[in-house]
């Protein structure tokens, strides 16, 4: 397996491998931010999350187009507009989803995931009916093309970089709300007591949809970030929604940290064994390492202990 | 509730009968070959409907991953017949004669191990029901023995349906990859192409239809029945009372794992072929929502939610493909919000009254039907 290469090259195959597993990773991490608030905090299991995701590329797209045409002269910095939008697009339409859907079936876990598989059935036909079937790619300003040469052997592209900066930048702000706001106390006090959170004057359902609406904010983000390193279609969605429920299940459902951890080793131990395997058989390997251990493991990585 | 003395009550009884009228004489009195033979594949997912509502309507334990069953019974059987398809005479052009076609192109030279035992229709029978039985049992054992149930039963084993996906598209010399097998030809030397042989496998698939739904009506029936309605209602009280709650769940589990493999088996013998995409996660999805429009706790609801929704589908996407995926859509939400028992619930709750105020005032004498009156508001959260 490894006889072909020598010391060095080994060394730079695993670096390379590892940034590639690192951009990997803050791609399941920002998908799995979103889950992890919706499914890890208010045990709601959002199929359409995929689709919310793309919905934030598709504003992304848009708003490439518009600058393309209308703003040339602005267009190195777009991106940063197009995420606040995605942001706010895919945010508000979660509240509306929250508001006329999920409300209405918090007590029956199960069913939140049939109603919003249909939902994201509805969604896919509509992104197709609207923008087309085909795949669609954003074009990205020139200082995110290329990359950062950091030996002779080891080279790490320039967009890679940025989405890593923007996960941190993400999960540091969802840390700080959820953590040490007012807010993300109120949440976190209605996720382990809905009924006492209510009794001392928490407004459940006021916080219900704008936890919703932050959870699919973050995976409108996710979405345009994603933009930046594949091309976007209506179902591209589905791809990952798998991936993403067992990252933030083989985290620990409710903690944040779990789900960093997991995105990590999970992503890392994908993209190092795609080297020396087909991506297939990788996934594979990778998958059933997830489960098998959640098998063993059923409370993920990190469990929060609360009592029920 | 005690275990009634007769089989079927009364309006279950007209349930039985008019189905069985539907599928052994209106169906293929009115259908031409074609026609039926779509009916046979409808019918071939109302097996892992039945499955679906002893597992998730009677012990809710909502399983993802039906495809996944449903898919290892059908390779089974489409690996028996691939294998006899592929003898050495018609297979002669290959550069291995005497091996499936995929394993040629895939530079496969000789016939893997585990493709040897499916020379032998015996042991291929028994690989239908026992690999996907087993295959429950391990995952069944390794969940509801933690006491791991609900949301992340569900997630696990759509996980297992993605992988099992990837793995079949990814082997492809072994498997046949994306296209499955496809010219599946003869069964012990009858062929299975032509319309009467279509004919012959519709009945075949119905009357093991009428199998599952009396083997189904029988668990229901008994103290198991009851255990399992108790379990999804209040878990804690059964386990209090004494009953192992988790060796209940893998048995409904695996038991639901078979009637979804007799599906299978009998879908690659009606259809001619079997893919990865009847295995996957989107597949596995469709068959919840033929229970949960037939109604989760009505096994005849169930064979029915597959036909129905199914002929919706085909009839849709034939003429309307935009407009198939919001139907479909648009009928999960319906389902979930407004008719959590789909139609065998607005059966009951709206038909079934109806005609039994009719035939009371006829009669003189109020006979009400035996209503299944457990289910309020669905599955209970974890």
């Amino acid at each position: 397996m490894f006889g072909d290469y020598s010391i060095g090259d080994l060394g730079s195959i695993f670096v390379m491998q590892g940034f590639a597993g690192l951009i990997l990773f803050s791609v399941y991490v920002l998908m799995a931010l979103g889950l992890a608030i919706i499914f890890g905090q208010m045990g709601v299991i959002n199929m359409a999350h995929g689709e919310f995701m793309i919905l934030g590329a598709y504003v992304t797209w848009l708003t490439s187009n518009f600058f393309q045409s209308f703003l040339p002269s602005l267009f190195s910095g777009y991106f940063f507009l197009a995420m606040i939008l995605a942001f706010l697009a895919s945010g508000a339409l979660g509240m509306l989803v929250e508001w006329a859907l999920i409300r209405h079936l918090y007590k029956r876990p199960l069913d939140t995931l049939l109603a919003t598989w249909g939902l994201s059935l509805i969604l896919q036909q509509t992104y197709r009916s609207v923008f087309g079937p085909r795949e669609v790619g954003v074009e990205l300003p020139q200082w995110m093309l290329g990359s950062l040469k950091v030996t002779d052997s080891i080279e790490v592209p320039i967009n890679g970089v940025f989405v890593m900066g923007l996960t941190l930048l993400i999960t540091t702000a969802v840390a700080y709300v959820l953590y040490k706001s007012r807010w993300g106390r109120q949440v976190r006090a209605v996720v382990q007591n809905r009924i006492m959170a209510g009794a001392v004057g928490i407004n459940t359902e006021k916080v219900d949809r704008y936890t919703f609406g932050l959870g699919c904010g973050i995976a409108g983000v996710a979405g345009s970030a994603f933009t930046m390193i594949g091309s976007t279609g209506p179902t591209s969605g589905q791809l990952y929604i798998v991936d993403t429920f067992l990252v933030v299940v083989f985290g620990g459902a409710a903690s944040l940290l779990g789900t960093i951890a997991s995105a990590f080793s999970i992503s890392q131990t994908q993209s190092t064994l795609e080297f020396f395997m087909s991506g297939s058989m990788a996934k594979v390997l990778t998958l059933l390492a997830v489960v098998g251990i959640l098998m063993l493991r059923p409370q993920g990585l990190f469990a929060l202990k609360v009592r029920k | 509730m005690i275990i009634t003395s007769r089989f079927f009550n009364r309006s279950e009884l007209i349930g039985f009968v008019a189905l069985a009228v539907v599928l052994f004489v209106i169906l293929p009195l009115l259908l031409d070959v074609f026609r039926l033979n779509l009916v046979a594949k409808y019918l071939t997912y109302a097996f892992v409907a039945i499955g679906l509502v002893l597992c998730w309507g009677y012990g809710g334990i909502l399983s993802l991953g039906q495809g996944v069953f449903f898919g290892l019974g059908g390779y089974c059987m489409a690996m028996f017949l691939k294998l006899e398809a592929s003898s050495v005479e018609n297979t002669k052009i290959q550069s291995t004669p005497g091996i499936p076609d995929f394993m040629d192109w895939n530079q496969i030279t000789s016939l893997p191990l585990f493709w040897q035992p499916f020379h032998s229709l015996t042991f291929t029978i028994l690989a239908i029901i026992l690999v996907p039985g087993l295959f429950a049992l391990i995952i069944g054992t390794a969940m509801f023995k933690r006491r791991v149930g609900g949301t992340y039963f569900a997630i696990i084993t759509q996980a297992v349906a993605a992988i099992l996906t990837i793995l079949i598209v990814g082997q492809q010399g072994y498997t046949g990859g994306i296209n499955g097998m496809t010219d599946l030809r003869t069964l012990k030397g009858w062929d299975i192409r032509p319309d009467n042989a279509k004919i012959i496998l519709y009945f075949v698939e119905v009357v093991l239809l009428f199998a599952c739904i009396g083997i189904a009506q029988f668990i229901r029936l008994t103290k198991l029945g009851r255990i399992l309605v108790a379990m999804r209602e209040q878990e804690d009280r059964v386990r209090f009372s004494g009953y192992s709650v988790a060796n209940f769940k893998i048995f409904a589990f695996c038991m639901a794992a078979v009637f979804a493999a007799i599906g299978g088996a009998m879908f690659a013998l009606n259809v001619g072929f079997m893919s990865p995409s009847f295995v996957g996660i989107v597949p596995s999805i469709e068959m919840v929502i033929y229970t949960a429009v037939g109604g989760r706790m009505s096994i005849f609801g169930a064979v029915w939610g597959s036909l129905l929704v199914n002929f919706a589908k085909t009839s849709l996407s034939e003429s309307f493909p935009q407009l198939w995926l919001f139907g479909l859509g648009g009928l999960f939400i319906a389902v979930v919000l407004a008719f959590p028992n789909g139609l065998s619930g607005i059966w009951q709750d709206y038909v079934q009254p109806r005609i039994d105020r009719l035939l009371a005032m006829r009669k003189s004498k109020p006979k009400n039907g035996w209503r299944d009156n457990s289910v309020a508001d669905g599955a209970p959260a974890e």
